[in-house]
This record gives structure tokens, sequence and C-alpha cells, in this order.
């Protein structure tokens, strides 16, 4: 379970250009629920995402998971209990590691990192084994560097490490944004099977609507730094992409950009 | 070249390998630029020379030398780890109070080691000349640290190191401590430089205040050319050129020197090596753009 309690995070504060990113946000999500995040260009969302991870610290305010306090904790010493993968394909993997370096390293994930090998034989059928499920032909190229493949490849090879170790967040930012549509489709399928085989609580941030509405358990709108709306169950099954549009302008009671949220 | 002067120039190649394997370290894996090594190479060599005069076995004196390098190398680190330093900047500092350091263990500008016992002076044997006995003990020496280093790197700790060098943010996020593999790399990388400044002060007869000037260019050379030599993407072969890297540049460097109609000396040492770096680094440069050009 993750909770975040009256998250504050303020950018540059006391200068003109001060940014109240986060101001007071608070969320519930309980064990194995998939929450998908929206909200306009500079909601709040990536800031959000990255206070969970450790990334950036807050500025008052608290996160628990499974009623544990890491609010102060360093993102590295968070990373057994918080699994993400970033928008940029490029910044999940490190390129100048094979591919099954870049697994061992998911694997280790939380464990010790003594002066045993790092990748072992029996490791390498398992690596095999998770690789061949993408269909991408990969599991015939774990020694391969992985700055060779491509963005989407990567990027998929980025959620099945996410994955290796049991964490209990999984947090996706824009996770497809950086894909073309074939490949974006893919990789959020893979998404939705690694989350329900994993039974992850997740948190994905997602510029299209419709993703948000037709994955996942329950969506949550950010705007300036607050959750304005919180939809699941049956109230969300019942929503289509305009209810959303108008509900948004009703809790906020000003007139929404539709290309600004509709874009994806 | 005499035969004389080919084996000295492989005996001190052998050991700006070990300079080279740390530079390697730092500024490779980690992509730490350490300026550390111009300190920490007169740091090992003055703590040895200090030890030994004072009547210590030699070997651990070395030892005793490879852990003061390390220590250097903690502390730049932990200067730019911790008190947020700038990377560069923290070496050049750790650089410079090194250089106080140093005559302060040394106690006066150098020490000679003509009479007292050295590592190779116990290891040599009689029928042996000491000039061919040197670098094949270097030899040894280079070869089990290099196999080390491979040994080490493919642990899931130096993963952990190499990972963190390459995507520091990603390792934080697979839960590596980036901050103590900062630190616990830059100790390795500069325990070899120290260990290479006690091999140099034993096998050239004492220490000398100034005998780290310009070791961190001459290790940056030899890994350079080591790459540009034999490019490769795996740890043995990457050890493998910035050892063969330093042995090239010292007989370059060698061969400069000894010949006549050049008409180099010792002290444009330092020239010549800057001359190399740069050819070296624009060499890569120049074939792009002859590509670029044929494509075009
Ligand atoms: N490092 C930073 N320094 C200063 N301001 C920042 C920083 N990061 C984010 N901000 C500001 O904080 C606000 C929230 O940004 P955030 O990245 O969380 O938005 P977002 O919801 O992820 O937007 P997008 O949909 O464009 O990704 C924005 O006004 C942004 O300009
Ligand atoms: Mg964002």
């Amino acid at each position: 379970m993750l909770s975040a309690q009256n998250l504050k995070i303020t950018f540059n504060p006391g200068t003109p250009i001060e940014t109240k990113a986060l101001q007071g946000l608070s969320l519930e999500i309980p064990t194995g629920q998939f929450v998908t995040v929206i909200g306009t260009n500079g909601a709040g969302k990536s800031t959000f995402l990255n206070a969970v991870s450790g990334d950036l610290p807050v500025d008052s305010g608290a996160i628990l998971i499974d009623g544990d306090d890491v609010t102060r904790l360093p993102v590295w010493s968070r990373a057994t209990r918080v699994a993400r993968v970033f928008q940029d394909p490029m910044a999940g993997t490190c390129e100048d590691l094979t591919i099954e370096e870049n697994m061992a390293l998911a694997q280790q994930r939380g464990q010790r990192r003594g002066l045993r090998r790092a990748v072992r034989v029996d490791m390498r059928d398992e690596f095999r084994a998770h690789l061949a499920t993408l269909g991408l032909g990969l599991e015939d190229r774990l020694t391969d560097r992985i700055g060779l493949l491509s963005g989407g490849q990567r990027q998929a090879v980025s959620l099945l490490m996410a994955a290796l170790q049991p964490s209990r967040i999984l947090l996706l930012d824009e996770h497809t944004a950086a894909l073309d549509p074939r490949t974006a489709d893919f990789v959020l399928q893979l998404t939705a099977r690694i989350v329900a085989e994993k039974q992850l609580t997740t948190m994905m941030v997602t510029h299209s609507m419709r993703q948000a509405l037709d994955i996942g358990d329950r969506t949550v709108m950010l705007h300036q730094g607050q959750v304005v709306l919180d939809v699941a169950g049956d109230e969300r099954k019942g929503l289509d992409v305009p209810d959303l549009l108008h509900m948004f302008e009703k809790v906020r009671g000003e007139k929404l950009a539709d290309d600004a949220l509709l874009l994806g | 070249m005499s035969l004389f002067s080919l084996f000295g120039a492989l005996e001190v190649g052998l050991i700006f390998s070990l300079v080279a394997l740390g530079v390697f370290i730092s500024f490779r894996l980690l992509r730490f630029p350490d300026l550390t090594v111009d300190g920490s190479f007169p740091l090992g060599g003055a703590v040895c020379a200090v030890l030994i005069a004072n009547g210590m076995d030699p070997f651990l004196a070395t030892i005793i030398a490879t852990l003061a390098g390390a220590l250097a190398g903690m502390v730049t680190a932990v200067l730019n780890v911790h008190l947020k330093i700038m990377d560069l900047l923290a070496s050049i500092l750790m650089m410079i109070a090194l250089y106080s350091i140093n005559l302060r263990i040394m106690g006066r500008p150098n020490i000679p080691l003509i009479m007292e016992p050295t590592m190779f002076s116990i290891l040599q044997p009689q029928w042996l000349a000491d000039y061919i006995a040197r670098p094949l003990i270097l030899v040894m020496v280079v070869i089990a640290a290099k196999l080390l280093l491979d040994a080490y790197f493919t642990t899931r700790q130096g993963l952990a190191i190499r990972a963190t060098g390459s995507n520091p943010r990603m390792s934080r996020s697979q839960g590596v401590n980036t901050g103590a593999m900062v630190i616990l790399g830059m100790a390795i990388s500069n325990a070899l430089v120290g260990l290479a400044g006690a091999m140099f002060v034993q096998t050239q007869g004492g220490a000398d205040i100034s005998m780290g000037i310009g070791t961190i260019v001459i290790g940056l050379a030899a890994v350079i050319i080591g790459e540009s030599i034999l490019p490769a993407r795996r740890i043995f072969y990457l050890t493998l050129a910035v050892v063969i890297g330093a042995v090239i540049y010292r007989f370059f460097i060698a061969l400069a020197l000894n010949s006549d109609f050049i008409g180099l000396q010792a002290q444009d040492l330092n020239l010549i090596t800057a001359v190399l770096v740069v050819i070296a680094l624009v060499i890569p440069l120049i074939k792009q753009r002859l590509t670029r050009r044929r494509h075009v």
C-alpha cells in the first residue's frame, strides 16, 4: 500500500521563478491497485512520482509504503520497495552494459552486492526465459550491449527488469511516450500483463485519456499539484473521454484546452 | 636503441600501466575526471621510500603505500560525493594538498634507496642481470593486477561500480548506493597508482618530491593509445589495451629521447606526452570527418 500525505514541493522558493509543483497532495493506493494518472503539462505528475521514488526530496508531508515511513530514505534504499520505468528509453538501462548485465543488476536489487559473480549460468537461462516472453528475439542476444537495442526494445527490457525482483510499487512515467504507436501499444499490453501477473501496486502517468480509462482500476487527475479527480469502479466504467473532460471542468471551474490532454 | 634502454622502457612502461589501469577505472568506468593521481603516485612512492629507509620490509612497505593511495582516492571521492564539490575541483584540491603531505612524509625533497633492500633486490635471482629481472617481476605484478581487476569487475560489486559510471540515476533506482560505489572505485583506482609509485621508487633508486608531475597525462595517454590500438568492449580486452598502451607509449618516448637527430631531452617529456594525447584524440575526429565526407 502506498500512502502519500499532504506532500509539498516548491522549486526555487523565494525567487521570481518560484514554482509550487506539489501543493498538499494526498493519495492512498491499496495493495495491488493499478492507478492511471492524468493532468495537464506542469500539473505535477512527474514531480509526484519522483517524490515517491526518492529522486526529489519533499518539503513537507509523508510517504508511507506498507505503513513504513520512507520520506527521508535515499533512492537506492527505497529501491527494494519501488521499481520504475522512465519516459526516456535511454534512462532506464545502462547502455555500456550487456543485456544480461543490465538484467543481473536489476535482479540483485535489494541484495548485497558482494564478490559473487554478477552473471551466472543459471541466471542466463532465467533471463532467456523472461526475454522470450517478449517475442522480440532478444533471448539470443544476452551478451549484446543494450545500447544497440531500439528504444522500444529497451523499454520492454526495462519493464522486465522492473519486475525481476518483487517490489511493492511500480512507477511508470509516460513510459510509452517516446515510442511509435505500434511499439507503444505492445509495451502497454506488456505492462498490463506484468502488473496483473505480479500483483503490483502501480501508478502510470499517461497523456492519453483513452488509455487512462481503459487500463488499470482507478484514474486520478492532478492539477496544480493536487488531486482534483479520483474515480474507480462502476463510476469509472461508465465514463468516456468527453465525460472526463467535463468532470475536470466542473471540478476546477475553468475551461480546459482539450488538445493539451487529448494528445496521444 | 640499445637493449639496455629497451628494457628500461619496458620497466617504466609496466609501472605506468598500473597508473593507466587506475586512470581507466576513474576516467572510463566511473567517468570521474580524477587528477588526484598526480599526488597519489608520489604519495605511494614517498610512503614506500620512507618506510624502507626506516628499515621496514619492502613488501609490507609496498602494501602500505598502496593503501595510502587508496585513502587519497577515497578522500577525493568523499569531497565530491558527500561535500558536493565538483569532481574535477575535488581532485585538484586533493592533488595540491598531497604535495604538502608528501613533503611532510618525506621530510626532505628526496630519499635515496640505492643501498636499501627493495622488493626487486629480494626477488631477483643471482644469475639474472637486474635490468632484466626488474621488468620480469613487474610483468608478473601487472598481469596479476590486471587479472584481479578483470575478475572483480564481473562480480556484483564490480558491476555496480560500472553501472554507476554508466548511468547513475538508473543505478540508484536499481538499489545501487552510487555514492559508496564512487568512493570504492576511486579507492581502487588510486590504490593502483600508489602501488605504481611504490614500484617506481624501488626501481629508480629513490623518491623525489617532483616525481608525480604529469602522471595523470601519462596515464591518460596510455589509456587513449591503448583504446585506439585495440578498440574493445569486454573488460578483459579493455584492461589489456590499457596495459599495452602504457608500454607502447613508453617505447615511443624512449625512441624520441634516444634519437639524437630529433634533439629532444628528458625535460621535454611532458610536452611530448601532451602532443601524443592530442594526436590520439584528434585521429578519431579526422577519421569521422573523412568517412562523413565520403558518404555525402
Ligand atoms: N527541477 C525543476 N526545477 C524547477 N521547476 C521544476 C523542476 N521540475 C519541475 N518543475 C516545475 O514543476 C511543475 C510540475 O512539473 P512536472 O514535471 O511535475 O509536471 P508534469 O505533470 O509531469 O508535466 P508533463 O505532463 O509536461 O510531464 C512545472 O511547473 C515544472 O515547470
Ligand atoms: Mg512529466
